[in-house]
């Protein structure tokens, strides 16, 4: 069932027409990242779906029913603030129940919702103290209990993790997909952070400059990107891109091959080069390979126990079978 | 370090304070004979009994709180407003602000004989323009009239600092409350005034200090007639129209010991806003 819908949905600021109009579809219980690089728009199109931004054109249909003048407060979803938005002068139970209380629930009603919550989230020994006496993390927390006890058709989140620290992160980032297989609410999720999206989500909407990208489950985006800003935007480290010569040969503007599809010789192989920065990772080891053939070096992964010393001359050789292919336009060719 | 800086407050609050309480002790009447010499408790006994200390308390209390109400009020409501984008808002700001310059000496005269004069004042000519009874503000409507003189050149102080917090709060908190379903007015009251709290203790102390001293507005005006008689310029009466410095500065020490019932009962009421 389709649950959220935009059509042409576009917004402009003044004379800055920030999204383009899009078509979206977003499924009943999916977990769905909007991804893409700083000011790309992906929190303006949350807004939009919020409805904390009025759409300048197009209509946002919630569950079958265009809410595109509908307040925010009306759209039955629930949303977690990058700064997390705790009212600081409430202790966390009173936080956590202000939508309740705005719903005008009956205090044993507010209390039992609040409890739960805090149930699941571990926040039960916290519901007494202030905001301010919370790590990061257990904000965190706190703001999405606020979001649960409402019970919403859908959960809009909009860079939640990018106050924590790494390790943090991590941690979050599994109970936030913990949590979405438990209640199996449809999820929007907003992140610069592919890691994030390649993770957590069930479909991910890469957007730059206000345009989707491309629309796919994370390995679809990994193995086939549409496109060049697609392929060089999801994977970690960078797909190398590559132009000139070797792309001709290959019928190509560009050619794209991920770190793990190129294979390191001591003695021969297709492109010749020296070893740069290496970087071990334990598991994996990075090489940085400059090759005369090629403007920029060359990111290779090899396996953990491969160890190889500045300046030592290799020979890389790309696995065929991974090799992407682009056009001048930067198109996928196929 | 903090020595030099507590021997220069000491030295700033005890020379001052050391000499009131000196005189205060003393019958010393400038131009009747000057020192007369010690009378023990006496100049207190007497400003207390004196038939206008109760008044003059009465009004102190008076004006503060009713300045204090007006300026907290309408200062919220004033900073709610320049807080919305409007066309010339720097040029409404700075407008807004301007009383805060003026003197009090002189925005008292502005009030007297502009706008409260019974004859040729601007509210007088509204009056007769709907064909009232044109009011003689400063003697039938006297405190009123205080109080209005009074909150006008502070409504400004309280504005300003109001609307530094109401700028410095963060939207994505309103928008919060927006999501989980506040009204605008239930915004504002769940959101808003929290944050405000602190700014409005601020406010509410500060102003606290200096109203408690009001007196340019009071000379220029009333003179302390028509029930308009405040601790402040009762002690004023005491020492320089009846040259009676010993009576003046036991009132002194009452002022300093009312302050400070006023002080402590503030920190009670508004001072926990002020933790954390």
């Amino acid at each position: 069932m389709k649950q959220i819908q935009l059509t042409q949905v576009s917004k402009r600021f003044g004379d800055v027409e920030v999204i383009p109009p899009l078509d979206l579809e977003i499924e009943d219980g999916e977990f769905v990242v909007f991804v893409g690089p700083s000011g790309c728009g992906k929190s303006t199109l949350l807004r939009l779906i919020a409805g904390l931004e009025d759409v300048t054109s197009g209509a946002v249909i919630i569950n079958g029913e265009d809410a595109t003048g509908i307040p925010p407060a009306r759209r039955s979803l629930a949303m977690v603030f990058q700064s997390y938005a705790l009212y600081p002068h409430m202790s966390v139970r009173k936080n956590i129940a202000f939508p309740l209380r705005m719903a005008g629930l009956d205090k044993a009603e507010q209390n039992r919702r609040v409890e739960d919550a805090a149930n699941v989230l571990n926040l039960t020994e916290y519901l007494d103290r202030r905001p301010g006496q919370l790590s990061g993390g257990q904000r965190q927390r706190v703001a999405i209990g606020r979001a649960i006890v409402r019970e919403p058709t859908a959960f809009l989140f909009d860079e939640p993790l990018s106050n924590l620290d790494a390790a943090l992160r991590v941690g979050m980032r599994l109970e936030i997909s913990e949590l979405h297989k438990r209640l199996a609410t449809t999820m929007i999720y907003v992140t610069h952070d592919q890691v994030e999206a390649m993770t957590m989500a069930d479909k991910i909407v890469v957007l730059q400059l206000g345009v989707i990208e491309q629309i796919g489950s994370p390995l679809e985006l990994y193995r086939n990107p549409q496109n060049i800003f697609v392929a060089g935007f999801i994977g970690s480290p960078r797909m190398n891109l590559l132009e000139g010569s070797e792309a001709a040969a290959h019928n190509a503007h560009t050619i794209g091959i991920r770190p793990e599809h190129i294979s390191i010789s001591t003695d021969k192989g297709d492109w010749e080069g020296v070893v740069g920065v290496t970087e071990h990772l334990g598991s994996d080891t990075f090489f940085h390979v400059s090759c005369p053939a090629f403007a920029n070096p060359l990111t290779v992964r090899a396996g953990g126990d491969v160890d190889l010393s500045y300046g030592t001359k290799i020979f890389l050789t790309p696995d065929k079978a991974h090799l992407h292919r682009f056009d001048d336009k930067g198109l996928r060719l196929t | 370090m903090m020595a030099p800086a507590v021997v220069l407050l000491l030295g700033w609050m005890l020379v001052p304070l050391t000499m009131t309480l000196f005189f205060s002790f003393k019958k010393y009447l400038p131009l009747r004979g000057g020192d007369l010499g010690w009378v023990g408790f006496e100049n207190y006994v007497r400003f207390v009994s004196s038939s206008s200390f109760w008044p003059a308390v009465g009004t102190t209390l008076l004006i503060v709180g009713g300045v204090l109400v007006i300026t907290v009020l309408l200062g919220i409501a004033l900073a709610l407003l320049l807080d919305q984008p409007i066309w010339g808002q720097g040029i409404v700001r700075i407008l807004v602000i301007a009383p805060f310059f003026v003197m009090p000496t002189v925005s008292g005269l502005v009030w007297k004989n502009m706008f409260m004069d019974p004859v040729n004042g601007f509210f007088a000519h509204i009056w007769r323009l709907f064909g009232a009874e044109p009011i003689q503000w400063l003697s039938h409507a006297s405190m009123p009239s205080l109080v209005m003189i009074i909150s006008w050149q502070w409504l400004p102080f309280a504005t300003l600092i109001l609307l530094t917090a109401i700028q410095s709060m963060d939207f994505e908190q309103l928008e919060a409350a927006e999501m989980d379903g506040a009204r605008p007015v239930g915004r504002f009251w769940f959101i808003t005034l929290p944050h405000l709290a602190r700014a409005i203790t601020v406010v509410i102390l500060i102003q606290t200090i200096f109203l408690l001293s009001i007196f340019a507005e009071i000379f220029v005006t009333t003179a302390g007639a028509f029930g308009t008689k405040t601790l402040t310029y009762l002690i004023f009466q005491r020492v320089l129209e009846s040259q009676n410095v010993g009576l003046g500065s036991a009132g002194g020490v009452y002022a300093i010991i009312l302050a400070n019932i006023v002080a402590v009962f503030l920190l009670r009421i508004v001072g926990k806003n002020l933790d954390a």
